[in-house]
């Protein structure tokens, strides 16, 4: 009896030893925040204009600023976008572009905005757009770094993992970011998500669902016929 | 008495199981070590909480309790009683239900594994069929 409670004992030490060595910082493994902007921008950087889904002779453009941790945006990106997506995007009739607006106050914005700017690089922008945003109520609140769920969310929609890691490790899509952000404040970007049709600032409370975009197509396109 | 010493140590060790994943889920612990497992996915699912709570602490009470039958039954006592085993078989039933459950979720629901989970089954199975083989061996 005495061994198998000295056996007891040491499953218990060696249990609490793992657990008390993962609660220390620096042990998780995980990436860092990619919270800091950069100091130097690339030429890259300043060439890159936003992630753009839909054809190139669509007769209207919106331009998206926004925070993946923004509620608004993924209740946006989630129920609205899909629809516009289907409706407007896919028929030929709408091109959007999605501008990185990090606000200061998110804490893991930068990081999510780097998660997708990595999933860019293998071609599955707007599937880890989709991923990101249905999954930002799960990850927007955490205290500890998302970095985790991010990679499983990557690893679901068939990104190559090693590629992912090493993007995320270099950060070398910080700067974009930054570019990005950068150029929706010269634009007057206060809030997100801020909507620009055709260079145009559209009110965001007039715009905040599908039908609403439909109508906008719809009077675009009527104006240029 | 091997039998509630077995249970005892399995126990211990499904209880270091979910009291990482606890830790882990409300804040204590940085990244989960999973490997090559959805673990953070699982964990932040809708499905990571039942009622408010989260489900890994459904976890820590669950093999707190059978930690504490099985050692309960070790005291000379109850050496000779037949109820810590029968409780200890309750127990183990309900987890293993339980288990199955989240196992289910995982698969088909979710389509993700969270390999801790996949651990903590493997021991609560173990424990059902320790506890079930005791019982028909005390009966």
């Amino acid at each position: 009896m005495k061994r198998f409670y000295i056996l007891l004992g040491a499953v218990a030490a060696v249990a609490a030893i793992l657990i008390w060595r993962s609660s220390q910082p620096g042990t998780a493994g995980g990436l860092s925040s990619a919270g800091a902007p950069p100091v130097a921008f690339t030429a890259a950087d300043s060439a890159f204009r936003g992630y753009v889904l839909g054809s190139d002779t669509a007769p209207v453009e919106v331009i998206e600023y926004a925070d993946f941790e923004c509620p608004y945006c993924g209740q946006f990106g989630v129920v609205q976008f899909p629809e516009i997506r289907q409706q407007l995007i896919a028929t030929g009739r709408l091109r959007w572009r999605f501008r990185d607006f990090p606000l200061p106050n998110h804490q893991w914005s930068r990081l999510a905005s780097h998660t997708v700017a990595c999933a860019d690089e293998q071609g599955k922008v707007w599937e880890a757009i989709d991923v990101v945003f249905a999954r930002s109520s799960a990850w927007a609140q955490m205290a500890r770094n998302p970095s985790g769920l991010f990679r499983d969310l990557m690893r679901g929609i068939g990104l190559d993992m090693g590629r992912h890691d090493a993007c995320m490790d270099s950060q070398r899509y910080a700067g974009r970011i930054e570019l990005s952000r950068l150029e929706g404040l010269s634009r007057n970007v206060g809030g997100t998500p801020t909507f620009f049709a055709n260079g145009v600032e559209l009110d965001t409370r007039r715009f905040s669902n599908s039908d609403a975009f439909t109508a906008l197509v719809d009077s675009l396109t009527a104006g240029r016929r | 008495m091997r039998h509630r010493q077995a249970i005892a140590l399995l126990a211990l060790a499904g209880l270091s199981i979910a009291l990482y994943l606890w830790l882990h889920k409300i804040g204590v612990i940085g990244d989960l070590r999973c490997g090559t497992g959805d673990c953070e996915y699982v964990q932040t699912s809708a499905y990571g909480a039942l009622f408010g709570v989260p489900v890994a602490f459904y976890g820590v009470v669950g093999y707190a309790l059978i930690l504490a039958v099985a050692l309960a039954g070790l005291q000379p006592a109850f050496l000779g009683r037949r109820w810590p085993t029968r409780l200890l078989a309750a127990l183990a039933v309900g987890g293993f239900l339980f288990t199955l459950y989240l196992t289910y979720i995982e698969l088909f629901v979710l389509h993700a594994i969270c390999r801790w989970c996949v651990g903590s089954a493997v021991v609560i199975t173990a424990i059902t069929i320790v506890a079930g083989s005791a019982v028909r061996r005390e009966s």
